[in-house]
């Protein structure tokens, strides 16, 4: 009895020792890391809203009155709306192929897969000039049946597409690693076919993790600059996404006007990372490996 | 339903899982595929119910080749071995999934599939449980919730893979009991994996042996036990000795020293004698294999020895409460039954009848 009081004691100390030390190493690392995110995340964010409505609401709202800039949001929202279900199609089946089945080439298509993220945008971008431009593989056969790619709409879709096309996937492959393939073969051998076995059992043991990656394929579809800037043409009130308007205008010295137009992006921003966090919060143990990005 | 597999064969790209397998299960019959870790058992089950694709051969359900058939028209239960249950659903939705994803013209109304689920829940012994998700199971009622679930679209085998192995002892036991039960209730045809050959004797009609995807023995639990077909068997099954022996001029040689089996042998040349714990008489030195006693450990209701025979050679001796054997005396040993498998695996020694060295006996 005697024997385990003093070891408790002895234990305790080591502990209490331990821990104090640790506190400072702990409170420096922390201060560092608030320090830095203040410093590169919060001031940043701070300076667009308070450049934005500097001259007040009204001047805020009255750049969003100009033909250009609503043009701009119109084509982010397109291309948006095409990019992100295109990437969640193409992010399931690739994650349904990976998990799923065994077949040649698979770990070349998990590479392949994270490519975009290796990958410079301006590259990403250049790729489709390449194909597709006045002087690229196909240009001379899309000039000849009045197809315009490039500096044109289906050019910034497919640069989106491209840059995006990770997150999806990267979010299920794991998840659906992890479940393995028991449920859908349980569904099987009880008679259901392929999409009700998809839409009754697989669909719902992902759906968290999903959102998550459409949310983060959102805010990248909507924020990307360099590959549809390379793609892009710049043509105003035709080609030009709110990243590239907020540019123009910015160049021509319509500081309220870019700010306005930036504020925006950093609200999405803002909108994201709060439902992310919600997710990550409320359904952390359905994402992969309940891990964040 | 009865199954029959024709030449089964079946690898994963150059490892070959199953050598041209026959069998088979007969209708109503509750089976065993028993084997170490890695010698085909689920391979084998899988392929039944056509979640694995054969390399080669037949399977046939009845009259029906099963194995032209895709799985979701096979008409197997599966159970796994870690339930693999919805979720997302609760326990009456797991169980009805399988009848609310029939073709409209045969899926029974929402009543009937109710009334289905509610007696499946009588019979598996979860009554009341319809409402509650699978998390809020222990894992013993979801393997119950697994069942019933096969069981719901009224398949024409059952196929269980392992299923009890994530469970702990008691419930192991437990359900062991009831699966037993509810076979007898239902008699679907049965085919079931395990690695645990106490999980196997005990509940199954016949047992299949398997090793390195080849079956060694088909046989009712006593078969197996009793009688077993090849060194493989007899080593897996239950505890025994193996000596190294020579066969020669009739008799049976440890080295040097002639091991008292009380009759003849046919056959020659280097072979492995098999006995069980209980299979020894213990004696004088003189009277019999002579050994020195190297531990005595109690085993369940009895005692256990070790003894060494010499030249490496140690063997597993059951004692009874009358000898009065410590540690460090020495003994005579004279196996009472015992199998003899001659090297070239063809010539394999029949068992002596139950009363040692009665009937006639040749190899
Ligand atoms: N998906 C697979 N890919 C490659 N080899 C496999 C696969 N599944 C099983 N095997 C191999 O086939 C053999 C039999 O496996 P299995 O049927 O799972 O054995 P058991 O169920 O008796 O443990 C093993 O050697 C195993 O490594
Ligand atoms: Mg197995």
């Amino acid at each position: 009895m005697a024997m385990s009081d003093t070891d408790d004691w002895r234990a305790a100390a080591a502990t209490a020792g331990a821990t104090g030390e640790g506190f400072a190493a702990r409170a420096v690392l922390i201060a560092l890391a608030l320090g830095f995110l203040a410093l590169f995340l919060v001031l940043p964010l701070v300076a667009v809203f308070a450049e934005a409505f500097r001259n007040g609401v009204g001047a805020w709202w009255a750049a969003f009155q100009d033909p250009d800039g609503l043009a701009a949001i119109r084509l982010t929202l397109i291309v948006t709306a095409i990019a992100v279900p295109a990437n969640l199609v193409f992010g399931i089946a690739a994650a349904w192929a990976i998990t799923k089945f065994r077949f040649p080439g698979k770990s070349l298509l998990i590479t392949l897969i994270d490519l975009p993220f290796s990958v410079s945008p301006v590259v990403s971008g250049l790729v489709w000039v390449l194909l597709f431009g006045a002087q690229g593989l196909l240009g001379p056969f899309l000039k000849a049946n009045g197809l315009q790619i490039i500096f044109a709409v289906p050019g910034l879709v497919l640069a989106t597409i491209f840059v995006t096309f990770p997150f999806v996937a990267r979010e299920l492959i794991p998840l659906m690693e992890e479940q393995g393939t028991a449920d859908e073969e349980a569904a099987m051998t009880l008679g259901a076919s392929g999409l009700t076995t998809f839409v009754r059992v697989t669909l719902p043991n992902i759906k968290w993790g999903l959102l998550y990656g459409v949310l983060l394929c959102n805010a990248r579809a909507m924020g990307e600059f360099g590959a549809v800037s390379v793609v892009s043409g710049h043509v105003r009130g035709l080609t030009n996404t709110m990243p590239l308007h907020v540019e123009i205008l910015y160049n021509e010295y319509e500081f309220v006007a870019a700010f306005a137009m930036a504020s925006l992006l950093a609200a999405l921003a803002l909108v994201t990372l709060v439902l992310k966090t919600f997710l990550e919060w409320r359904y952390g143990g359905h994402l992969a490996g309940g891990r964040g990005h | 339903m009865e199954i029959q597999i024709r030449d089964l064969a079946k690898d994963y790209g150059t490892v070959p899982a199953l050598h041209s397998v026959d069998l088979d299960v007969k209708s109503g019959e509750l089976l065993a595929l028993l084997g170490p870790s890695g010698s085909g058992k689920t391979t084998l089950l899988r392929s039944i119910a056509g979640l694995e694709q054969a390399s080669r051969g037949k399977i046939f359900f009845g009259e029906e080749e099963a194995s032209a058939t895709p799985v979701r028209e096979r008409g197997v239960g599966f159970v796994f071995q870690h339930y693999a249950l919805f979720k997302h659903m609760t326990v009456a939705e797991n169980i009805g999934f399988g009848l609310s994803v029939r073709p409209r013209a045969k899926r029974p109304p929402k009543a009937a599939i109710r009334e289905r689920v509610l007696s499946l829940l009588d019979l598996v012994r979860l009554k009341g449980l319809e409402d509650r998700y699978p998390a809020q199971l222990s894992g013993g009622q979801r393997q119950r919730v697994a069942l019933a679930r096969a069981l719901a679209v009224d398949p024409k085998v059952l196929l269980l893979d392992e299923p009890f192995g994530a469970l702990d002892a008691k419930v192991r036991k437990e359900l062991r009991k009831w699966l037993r039960e509810i076979h007898e209730e239902t008699h679907y045809t049965t085919v079931f994996v395990t690695h645990d050959q106490e999980e196997a004797l005990e509940l199954a009609d016949r047992v299949v042996v398997l090793d390195k995807g080849r079956i060694e023995q088909v046989g009712t639990p006593d078969e197996v036990y009793d009688a077993p077909a090849t060194p493989f068997v007899f080593a897996f099954i239950g505890d025994s000795s193996e000596l190294p022996v020579t066969v020669d001029q009739g008799r049976v040689w440890l080295y040097d020293r002639a091991v008292p089996l009380g009759l003849d042998v046919v056959g020659h040349g280097p072979a492995r004698l098999f006995v069980r714990p209980q299979h020894w008489e213990v004696g004088a030195p003189a009277n019999g294999l002579a050994g020195v006693v190297r531990s005595v450990l109690r085993h369940g209701p009895g005692r256990r020895a070790e003894v060494e025979l010499g030249a490496g050679v140690s063997v597993t001796v059951d004692v009874s409460d009358d000898h009065a054997v410590r540690t460090g005396d020495r003994i005579g040993l004279k196996p009472s039954r015992w199998r003899l498998f001659l090297a070239d695996g063809q010539a394999v020694a029949p068992i002596p009848a139950r009363r040692p060295a009665a009937s006639g006996f040749r190899a």
